[in-house]
């Protein structure tokens, strides 16, 4: 029982609306045989409890990812920058909520 | 579901030498500071072949764990109880597939994989080569065996490997109306006649044990316990699992007004535990090792379902194929219009 039909059934990466005015966040993946399938099994396996209103799948191998070697070069950079933050700045008091 | 034997050896997973990789020593370090390992990160193979084991381990118990269950959807006694039913085996096949997906991340193939556990070189939990001889069994099931399960993977929701944890958080959410909708079973059953109660009495005493030996065995015999503790994969231990899920189960049966198949159970004001008898470690490495009352059943039945819907995974196949084929020829006559 080597090749089953899910060799040629491909992986989707599966995202949910979870309320209307919320953003599409990944919640996992599936295998089916062309997209429009795999949105009717990402319904019934990711949202038999209300949990979404929208789908979207995506083919997982068109999906390219930043280089998890590459992290601190990309990423860490940004840790000396903290005047991009409004806590960096002191407000008088007298200024109240700004 | 139902982790028991994820930590139990295969006969074909040894642990290779990392070599080549970032040391063991950094790789250990990230997760003693509780950093979350994702799957393009680099991490020892002895990991990833852990994981692999475990998390496929844990996908097949899964899936097996709806047969058993499955017995029962023709004959549940009313239409709610059916839906239900319906309803909670459905639940287990889709933690099947979360956990599959999960284990895909690493790199095992789905294939593969299913190939393991159809040809019986795969483990799964040692509790569902048990029967389901009567209804009761159906309500102990979601009430101790998916409460077992529940203390089991609670504190994988914790587990180094992200994606196997984010596939806990879901399955820990939906678990909680598994045992629940045992336990009413069960009540229901108790708060019935004397027979129905007696049903529900009987079934208690079959499940008990096996139940127990779902924590996997003895810290001081469990192989894979101190590496996956130093991984962050297993983050409590098999003996004190177990002896929390005793501890929370005694008042659940004197509120049934059931009893525990155990003379030895008896509260230990010292320990702050309940005290309990020893399991049959006999028994138990004798159905994880293919000679449960229930083996060969369930493998048959599992190669058997899936042999039996291989024409639809065969026509999505083709139906996909001739809607691309479609596709293309609209396209082509559009631009030659
Ligand atoms: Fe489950
Ligand atoms: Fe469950």
């Amino acid at each position: 029982m080597s090749t089953s039909p899910e060799s040629s059934w491909s992986l989707f990466e599966v995202f949910i609306r979870s309320k209307q005015g919320l953003d599409h966040k990944h919640v996992g993946s599936l295998h089916a045989s062309d997209a429009a399938h795999a949105v009717t099994l990402a319904r019934d396996v990711y949202t038999r409890r209300q949990e979404g209103v929208s789908i979207w799948v995506v083919p997982s191998n068109a999906i390219t990812a930043s280089d998890p070697d590459q992290r601190a070069d990309n990423f860490d950079p940004m840790a000396s920058k903290i005047y991009r933050h409004p806590t960096f700045y002191d407000i008088p008091e007298e200024i109240g909520h700004m | 579901m139902y982790t028991q034997s994820l930590d139990l050896p295969n006969t074909d997973a040894g642990n290779t030498d990392s070599a080549g990789l970032p040391t063991e020593a950094a790789f250990l370090a990230r997760i003693a500071r509780d950093e979350k390992i994702e799957p393009q990160d680099a991490m020892p193979e002895a990991y990833r072949k852990s994981l692999i084991r475990q998390i496929s381990q844990h996908a097949h118990s899964e899936v097996v764990g709806m047969l058993p269950e499955g017995n029962w959807i023709t004959r549940a006694p009313s239409l709610k109880r059916k839906e239900i039913l319906l309803a909670k085996v459905q639940d287990e096949g889709g933690h099947g597939l979360y956990l599959y997906s999960a284990a895909e991340t690493l790199g095992a193939s789905r294939d593969d994989m299913i190939d393991a556990l159809h040809s019986g070189k795969a483990k799964y939990s040692s509790i569902f080569n048990y029967p389901t001889d009567s209804w009761a069994d159906i309500g102990t099931i979601g009430w101790l065996v998916d409460g077992a399960a529940i203390m089991n993977q609670v504190p994988l929701c914790r587990c180094s490997y992200g994606p196997y944890a984010r596939a806990m958080i879901r399955v820990c959410k939906e678990e909680s109306f598994h045992q629940r909708q045992g336990f009413d079973i069960v009540r229901a059953l108790c708060e019935g006649t004397p027979a129905q109660k007696q049903l529900a009495q009987e079934s208690v005493n079959r499940w008990w044990w096996p139940t127990l030996m779902m924590f996997g065995p003895h810290d001081s015999d469990s192989e894979h316990s101190g590496q996956a503790n130093a991984w962050g994969i297993k983050r409590i231990s098999n003996d004190d699992l177990r002896q929390t899920f005793v501890d929370v189960t005694v008042p659940q049966a004197a509120f049934l007004g059931l009893t525990l198949p155990d003379p030895l159970l008896e509260w230990n004001a010292e320990r702050g535990h309940y005290d309990f008898g020893p399991l049959d470690w006999d028994e138990f490495w004798r159905v994880v090792r293919g000679d449960g009352p229930c083996n060969a059943e369930r493998l048959n039945d599992r190669v058997e379902a899936f042999e039996k819907g291989r024409w639809v995974r065969e026509a999505a196949v083709a139906h996909a194929a001739r809607h691309a084929a479609r596709a293309v020829s609209i396209a082509s006559e559009k631009i030659a219009a």
